[in-house]
């Protein structure tokens, strides 16, 4: 069987489904950033597979502009992940609400 | 001769506006005497123009700049400097110079003496845009600049209740009018398509006399309220709160000559509708009379001159009205000179008595104020009209003028108040100067007014003794711009007119002296028999005219008001505003719950959010795509 277009879109669909669900389920700040990077890169998947399906490598640049933000969104969230742990003690959502309104 | 047309307008501006940057300060003598000299420049100016325009010099008329052009309509800001606009210039600037210098006296002791030169040389800003302009336009924002400016003045002790409430009282009475003269002004621009002096008056000729009568009549009206003719008459007597050389400049020779003006003005409209003429000469003659009555027994020494300067208006419509302009203007000339002398000898007396203004209480002030005594007399004699003091000249003019246009009535009417003004004018003089001194009841010590003021005063005795040998010479310069003609009676009846109007003013004098310069006056306490008799009680109460509109026209409105306010208001308007506001407000306050806080719970929301959208989107792609079948399906079922 020809592996397709459709099926990297698929696996892309199936990816973000987890990562959303990760997103609204998890409670551990660190597991969260799993369930995003998890989303972001369900969407390189497409990216990738569409500009290969087109022959057009834009669809390639972006998913490299991705990754790189993704890096540097993951390194400033870990820096303030550390720096919440320090001073809580624990990286628990719930107990994350001084935005209560 | 332009610049000077400039400088005599805009120097009362720059004397407004330099007194107004003080306002907020204690009292600067400087701004009193900055004020005065920049009036006193305005004045010199004016009298080059006046010297101008005697020597037969063309009228001046330049147009500063454009203020409105949109299709047809085009209003410049023109002024123009005529027979009839610098007689005018000269009357205003000459009294408002005497008032500014009295008024640093006079203010002295006041904490608002730069606030108070600021409006009194506004108004005279105003006062010269009105006179000046040359279209209705221009002469509207004058109208309406110096009612702001009168309200300013009245209520210029704004901490004193009756004072905000006459200052009030004016400014509403005063709209009421201005709505006429709107209309007037509407219906000019309407039919003529300008509101240019020149191209409206030249348009007046091709109109039918409906027409003209309308816009006669509008405009009289916005002259009633200005002037104070009946039935709005009422807010002038309560002015007299305001300052003294407010009530001289403002509320007897200047803006409420305005109205006079503003028919002197359209003379050439008000001679093509006599009929209309006949009415503002009948009111006027009414006035005159009804005025004077009520000045008869009244015991405010400002309200009694209030009323006198009513009468005078009265004579000059009623000289207007009978196509007499020049006279009119003449008087209106005259008049501004002794009233504001009388209003300023009265300040003098009211100063010394500190603010007393019941003249019964006065008496024998004679001895103390002689220089103020003279003046007041001068005054009076003019206002009386005896000769040879400028009164006379001036009002006898009137009755010629209505004798010999075989209006008897009138003439009659006119003559009586003549009569009047005498005996209420010395009834004045004899209380506050002679008789028994009943001051020291009230343990006051009278002194008189600086010096300084006396010699203000000095012009305005010069007017009121010497007015009337201008008389021939200002007929000259305004015969071909009113049209005006002399009065020629048979030499005969003239002196017998003459010597009985002499001898009629004469014996009202006597009779003034004889009854209330002795020492039998006491102060009325109430149960004499004249106080008790139906004729005292309804002249003291004005005809019960304010109290009939109190009663009958302010609180009806009062409780429509209340109705509309409890009723339309409140139930309606605020309960829709309040309505919309609190459907946001509990919306927000139902939601807020959203607001978690907690990270988990938002981030599902905003799944939701996203699922909303991106099923919104599709429902509405899948829309477009088939909207042919989803059409052909509705149409199927009837739709």
């Amino acid at each position: 069987m020809e592996i397709g277009l459709n099926h990297y879109l698929v696996l892309s669909t199936i990816l973000f489904a987890i990562g959303l669900v990760g997103v609204m389920r998890r409670k551990n700040l660190l597991l969260l950033f799993f369930a995003t990077e998890i989303l972001l890169n369900a969407v390189n998947v497409a990216f990738a597979a569409i500009s290969h399906y087109y022959g057009d490598l834009t669809g390639q640049m972006f998913a490299f502009f991705v990754i790189a933000i993704a890096a540097s969104e993951v390194a400033v969230g870990l820096g303030l992940l550390i720096v919440w742990y320090k001073r809580n003690g624990s990286i628990d959502l719930d107990a994350l609400t001084t935005m209560k309104g | 001769m332009e610049k000077y047309l400039y400088i005599a307008l805009f120097a009362p501006l720059v004397s407004s506006l330099f007194s107004s940057l003080f306002t907020a300060t204690p009292k600067k003598l400087f701004t009193g005497i900055m004020a005065s000299l920049l009036i006193f420049t305005s004045l010199v100016s004016s009298t080059i123009l006046l010297m101008y325009i005697l020597k037969g010099g063309e009228p001046i008329h330049v147009t500063m700049m454009t203020w409105m052009a949109t299709g047809d309509l085009y209003i410049p800001f023109g002024f123009v400097v005529d027979q009839i606009s610098v007689t005018m210039m000269m009357v205003v600037t000459l009294v408002s110079t005497v008032v500014h210098v009295y008024a640093i006296g006079y203010m002295d002791h006041d904490k608002g003496f730069n606030r108070f030169f600021a409006w009194l040389s506004a108004f005279v800003f105003s006062m010269m845009i009105l006179v000046m302009s040359d279209n209705y336009a221009g002469l509207f924002i004058g109208w309406e600049g110096v009612g702001l400016c009168s309200w300013g003045l009245i209520g210029f002790w704004f901490h004193k209740e009756s004072a905000t409430w006459a200052a009030n009282e004016a400014f509403i009475m005063n709209r009421i009018a201005d709505l006429g003269m709107l209309i007037g002004l509407f219906l000019i621009y309407w039919n003529t398509g300008t509101l240019q002096y020149d191209g409206a008056f030249a348009a007046f000729h091709q109109l039918p006399t409906d027409t003209l009568t309308w816009i006669g009549v509008f405009l009289f009206i916005g002259a009633m309220g200005k002037s104070a003719q009946f039935p709005l008459h009422t807010w002038l007597a309560d002015a007299m709160e305001g300052p003294t050389p407010v009530s001289a400049l403002i509320h007897a020779a200047t803006m409420v000559t305005a109205g006079v003006y503003l028919v002197i003005r359209s003379h050439e409209l008000y001679s093509l509708i006599p009929h209309v003429g006949l009415f503002i000469a009948s009111l006027g003659t009414f006035v005159a009379l009804f005025a004077a009555s009520m000045a008869l027994v009244n015991r405010d020494m400002k309200r009694v001159i209030a009323y006198s300067t009513l009468s005078q208006l009265g004579y000059m419509f009623a000289a207007a009205g009978l196509g007499a302009y020049w006279v009119a203007l003449f008087h209106l000339m005259a008049h501004a000179g002794f009233k504001a002398l009388l209003f300023l000898g009265a300040g003098n007396v009211m100063h010394s008595m500190h603010d007393e203004l019941d003249p019964f209480k006065m008496g024998g002030l004679k001895k103390v104020m002689k220089g103020t005594w003279i003046m007041m007399v001068v005054g009076s004699l003019a206002l009386a009209g005896v000769i040879p003091f400028a009164g006379f000249f001036s009002k006898d003019t009137i009755l010629e003028a209505a004798y010999s246009g075989n209006h008897m009535v009138i003439y009659g009417v006119l003559l009586f108040t003549a009569g009047l003004t005498a005996f209420y004018s010395f009834r004045l003089v004899a209380l506050i100067f002679h008789g028994e001194e009943r001051y020291k009841l009230f343990g006051i010590h009278p002194h008189e007014a600086y010096r300084f003021m006396l010699w203000a005063m000095s012009p305005l005795l010069l007017v009121a003794i010497g007015a009337g040998i201008l008389q021939t010479p200002f007929f000259d310069m305004v015969e071909e711009a009113l049209n005006a003609h002399e009065y020629h009676i048979a030499h005969g009846t003239a002196l017998i007119m003459l010597v009985g109007t002499q001898m009629f003013v004469g014996l009202a004098i006597l009779y003034a002296y004889k009854k209330y310069a002795n020492s039998r006056v006491t102060v009325p306490d109430g149960t004499s028999k004249m106080e008790n008799s139906f004729a005292y009680k309804l002249l003291i109460n004005q005809y019960y005219i304010p109290y009939a509109y109190e009663e009958y026209l302010v609180k009806p409105y009062r409780e429509l008001s209340e109705v509309f306010w409890q009723k339309v208001d409140l139930k309606i308007v605020d309960a829709t505003v309040d309505g919309i506001a609190g459907i946001i407000y509990s919306t927000g306050e139902k939601t807020r719950v959203m607001q978690s806080g907690n990270l988990s719970t938002m981030l599902k929301w905003m799944v939701a959010g996203l699922v909303g959208l991106l099923s919104l989107a599709v429902i509405f792609g899948l829309a477009a795509r088939y909207s042919d079948e989803i059409l052909t399906f509705l149409s199927a079922l009837g739709v």
